[in-house]
């Protein structure tokens, strides 16, 4: 009886086994490609960083598990291999996905504000620092009531230098 | 004081952004930039006649829907009753695509379920489905007379799609 | 029964928020003190309530209820108890069960450490609070019920996400909540302020420490989700800058100059304004935050299931709080003072310097996280926003601020001078461009790694140096245990987390800079090189987890030869919602982490192998862990737990007789 039960359980978890290599291996799996190339893999690497897994929730190739990232990374690896540029295997990719599959955004009209944006917030916000430095002290040097009506002025230490 | 209203402004005009997108995107949607382009060429075998080869170039002059499908796609099923009937009404040709799948088991999902199409291309890896821009099946273009892709639809289609969709877009393409 | 004794402790909970919104708000505003003392009472109701209906739901998911749809959603027979009650925060509608928790949480606390608050105060704080409660609690009462039946019940569960089946979905989570909705306290403050229509010189002081406190809960929260992520997800990755990674990201940086800026309103009287928007602006970005992830609008790893309808009551939601608020600062904010005066290069100027970096790096972050949606929403196509975008244009602007760090101590308040700054960090600007150069040179780094690194080694020397010299001051007058006691642990505060941040510079730079990866398809038996490391797949066995299926793989590292570790990473099918997992095998040292993942198997039998030596990853952690100690230090000064006494003199360090000594070293205390 023990024996059978045994048996059982090993018939039950060889089934789930059987279970799990089918369905996680319903499609051909497409293997991950290594070149043996150390500085090819690199660059490959690189641009697979740069570039989206379609069918993820936010992942790029390079980090991906999934069919069609590992497809695109052996197709980036395959096309540098023959030669290829950064750039030309770019717009390889977007030729077919659209921008979208470009984690680095192209720079277009559409995206002008996107790269131009920090550098401009910046500039506005150390313009209105110096602005209202240049305002507080005119302030001062023409009045000397109305900037601490509210607040009291907290005792100075001592430091001079 | 007027500044101060600055980032209320501000503010305001993000939530109406947001606003706006709430309302008209989609996440999961990813238009194609293959629409308004040729068809990529290829040259492939068909599905169950391996001495065939088929290219695009011998659809020129009729309208045409290109169905990727898969043995192991499950939404397949799904949408396969809909191609079926679409076959039956006779409106457009349909050309299946079978993506990244084995001869053997593509002809037998076929012969189990039915065979909507009037010729079946098979990409055993999924190369020329990558120039399709193919991200996962079932996906579906619809293929006007000069050989240029005019609509893709991701997903399985419905009934629905076919009815406000397809048949609109078909008349318009057969005029032209 | 019992979970719709849940639903109507909400329900109680919610009353017990309208009346706690409104009475005492009307109190203050009529100075009637009756009304104005139900605040404390009617805060600590709600929360009773609040954690009633809580441990209601954590205990339907501890038996297994799973009559209830949001049990039966995230939960399953199999799945083991701790995870079960973190699956309680693994969906949505939990989720915002939790953060109402912590903002009920968070209220009782002000209701209980506000003594010495004058009762107005107090009332009008604690009735901003409700009032945020009043929206939580309508949102998931109307549109997000956790205790909706599920007829008939299901005979088991879908099962928690097995991404979630980890002990970083029992802490993270909490620990997030509590520095995101923390901030609502200073809003509170910041709301009170406005509506009284003073900021005195307590105001600061009172706000500083809460302030503090949610601060540290976001640091450890953004800690804990980073280093999860680094194990959990496969592949040795610890920040993406994805939606929701950034969405907890901008309250961090806001609140971080939100506590310099409180700093200066403290000591010096002067930023209330620009301190008060400060305020506003940390919580109302963590309300984005909450938009951004449930409304659907994004695509994460993080998303919850969207849906728009959800997505358009938040953003009523922040509509009336966020507008409001915002309102009430454009009409307020003119009669609140300047305060105390200071020079164009001072203390003060430096430290609205780097609030402008710090507010400009958030307006970075949010335009790259918001722009494809608006893109999108106008019509004008779909891109994505990614690492190589906020990537390159971050860390430009973190340099300055970096370079700030150890220049602000040594300018004086009021009115600093150039050339005596110069004169203390010459020194450090050395030794600094020596190691920097020195390591440039050795392992041939880009101009980046060594800029990074140089800035590293200023910003910790400079701290060093700094509290060196502090505790020296007055050396010939005083004992070390005197001078030490003089030193306030605010001062400690800032030093540990200045050092956290050059810890943590150091570590990101290296790891950045120097990491290496290599993918390869592996037989058993076959090895892989990195490197020095030689990783041999030694042995694969397959074995049986609680709710899961596994591969587990025997790696043994060689380091120069010898054996240096045995890792096991492994590849796991959770049988539920079958879904395979990667269980990355990691070996943590001091200068460096080996990482090993498996992934996918092929047909021959070869199994898909990542590895990855990760230089100072380590480093990155203990930065940020020693960020977030010293925001505790900072906290749990003396100086805040005083009781307030209307006309005395404060003791802090700067009224001290000032020694010679003394006038060599700026006072320091932030």
């Amino acid at each position: 009886m023990a024996e059978l039960l045994r048996w059982a359980r090993q018939g039950l978890t060889a089934s789930l086994w059987v279970l799990a290599a089918t369905c996680a291996h319903a499609q051909p799996v497409v293997s991950p490609q290594d070149s043996g190339n150390a500085a090819l893999e690199l660059r490959v690497n690189q641009l697979a960083s740069e570039l989206r897994c379609l069918v993820c929730q936010n992942q790029t190739i390079a980090d991906s598990h999934a069919e069609l990232a590992v497809q695109l990374k052996n197709e980036v690896r395959t096309q540098l291999a023959q030669g290829r540029s950064d750039d030309e295997v770019r717009d390889f990719m977007v030729a077919r996905y659209g921008d979208f599959v470009l984690y680095r955004p192209p720079v277009t009209t559409a995206t002008a504000l996107l790269w131009a944006g920090p550098a401009v917030l910046l500039l506005i916000g150390l313009g209105l620092l110096v602005q209202h430095i240049r305002a507080r002290q005119r302030l001062e040097a023409t009045s000397t009531s109305t900037l601490d009506s509210v607040w009291p002025e907290e005792p100075t230490p001592k430091e001079q230098a | 004081m007027k500044r101060y209203l600055l980032p209320l402004g501000l503010f305001l005009a993000l939530a109406s952004t947001l606003a706006l997108g709430l309302k008209r995107v989609d996440p999961q949607a990813l238009p194609s930039p293959l629409v308004g382009r040729p068809v990529p060429a290829f040259n492939l075998t068909q599905l169950d006649a391996p001495q065939t080869r088929i290219t695009p170039a011998q659809f020129k002059g009729q309208v045409w829907v290109l169905n990727a499908w898969a043995s192991w796609c499950v939404s397949c099923r799904k949408e396969h009753p809909v191609l079926l009937d679409l076959a039956r009404k006779g409106v457009v040709p349909l050309v299946g695509f079978n993506y990244q799948d084995q001869r053997e088991p593509g002809k037998q999902w076929l012969q189990k379920h039915g065979n909507p199409y009037q010729l079946t291309v098979f990409d055993e890896d999924g190369r020329v489905g990558m120039d399709l821009g193919i991200i996962g099946v079932p996906e579906t273009f619809v293929i006007d007379k000069q050989g240029v892709i005019r609509h893709k639809h991701a997903g399985p289609v419905t009934a629905e799609w076919v009815q406000q969709t397809l048949l609109p877009l078909l008349k318009e393409l057969q005029r032209g | 029964m019992i979970p719709e004794l849940g639903q109507t402790a909400l329900i109680v909970a919610l009353g017990l928020s309208l009346l706690l919104g409104s009475l005492p708000l009307w109190g203050a505003y009529r100075q009637q003190a009756h009304l104005m003392s139900l605040a404390r009472p009617l805060a600590a109701g709600q929360f009773a309530f609040a954690a009633l209906a809580f441990g209601i739901l954590i205990h339907a998911f501890v038996v297994m209820d799973f009559s209830v749809a949001y049990v039966a959603d995230n939960a399953n027979s199999l799945l083991p108890v701790q995870f079960r009650v973190a699956a309680a925060w693994g969906g949505h509608e939990g989720s915002l069960l939790l953060w109402q928790l912590m903002l009920s949480g968070w209220t009782l606390a002000v209701a209980l450490f506000s003594r010495q608050l004058p009762p107005a105060t107090v009332a009008r704080v604690l009735a901003v609070l409700g009032l945020i409660s009043v929206g939580i609690l309508s949102f998931t009462l109307f549109t997000s019920n956790p205790f909706a039946r599920l007829i008939p019940s299901a005979p088991d569960g879908q099962d928690l996400n097995p991404l979630l089946q980890d002990p970083g979905m029992i802490f993270h989570p909490p620990l997030l909540y509590m520095g995101y909705v923390g901030f609502s306290v200073a809003f509170a403050f910041a709301i009170a302020a406005l509506l009284e229509g003073k900021l005195d010189a307590a105001w600061a002081k009172w706000t500083r420490p809460w302030t503090l406190a949610a601060w540290v809960f976001l640091t450890l929260g953004i800690l804990l989700g980073s280093f999860w992520a680094y194990y959990e997800l496969g592949w040795g990755g610890w920040w993406f800058w994805d939606a929701v990674e950034n969405a907890s990201f901008m309250p961090w940086l806001v609140g971080t100059a939100l506590i310099h800026s409180l700093s200066v309103s403290e000591k010096r009287g002067s930023f209330k304004n620009w301190t008060v928007l400060l305020a506003i602006l940390a919580f109302s970005l963590s309300l984005l935050g909450t938009f951004l992830v449930r409304s659907g609008v994004l695509t994460s790893v993080h998303a919850f299931a969207s849906d728009p309808q959800r997505g358009l009551y938040i953003l009523v939601f922040l509509l009336i709080v966020i507008g409001g608020s915002l309102a009430l600062y454009a009409w307020r904010a003119s009669q609140v003072g300047l305060g105390g005066r200071f020079a164009a290069f001072s203390r003060e100027s430096l430290l609205l310097l780097n609030n402008v970096f710090l507010v400009v790096s958030m307006g970075t972050v949010l335009l790259g996280t918001l722009y494809p949606l608006a893109l999108d929403a106008f019509g004008l196509g779909k891109i994505s926003v990614g690492p190589p975008y906020f990537d390159a244009v971050f860390a430009p602007l973190m340099l300055p601020l970096l370079l700030l760090i150890s220049v602000g101590p040594y300018v004086v308040w009021k009115q600093g001078s150039v050339a005596r700054a110069w004169h203390e960090l010459r020194g450090v600007a050395l030794v600094s461009v020596l190691l920097a150069g020195g390591i440039a040179l050795s392992q041939r780094t880009s101009v980046g790694v060594t800029t990074g690194l140089l800035l590293a080694f200023w910003v910790l020397l400079g701290s060093v140096q700094h509290a060196v010299q502090r505790l020296r001051a007055g050396s010939e007058q005083r004992s070390f245990a005197q001078r030490w006691r003089a030193v306030p642990l605010a001062f400690w505060g800032m030093v540990v987390a200045h050092i956290g941040v050059g810890v943590f510079v150091l570590g990101v730079t290296l790891v950045k800079g120097l990491d290496q990866v290599r993918d390869a398809s592996l037989q058993v038996g076959q090895s892989l090189t990195l490197g020095d490391y030689r990783f041999d797949f030694k042995t694969l066995d397959k074995h049986k987890g609680a709710n899961y299926l596994a591969g587990r793989a025997t790696f043994e590292v060689f380091h120069h030869g010898r054996l240096l570790a045995t890792l096991h990473p492994e590849k796991r099918f959770y049988v539920v919602q079958r879904m395979p997992m990667t269980e990355a095998a990691i070996d943590r040292g001091l200068t460096r982490d080996l990482y090993v993942s498996l992934g996918d198997t092929a047909p021959s039998g070869a199994w898909g192998v990542r590895v990855q030596v990760k230089p100072f990853m380590g480093w990155v952690w203990g930065g940020t862990l020693l960020m977030a100690l010293g925001g505790v230090l900072a906290a749990t000064d003396g100086r805040y737990r005083q009781r307030a006494r209307a006309a005395a003199p404060e003791h802090t360090p700067t009224s001290v007789t000032p020694t010679a000594a003394d006038l060599n070293v700026a006072p320091t205390t932030l």
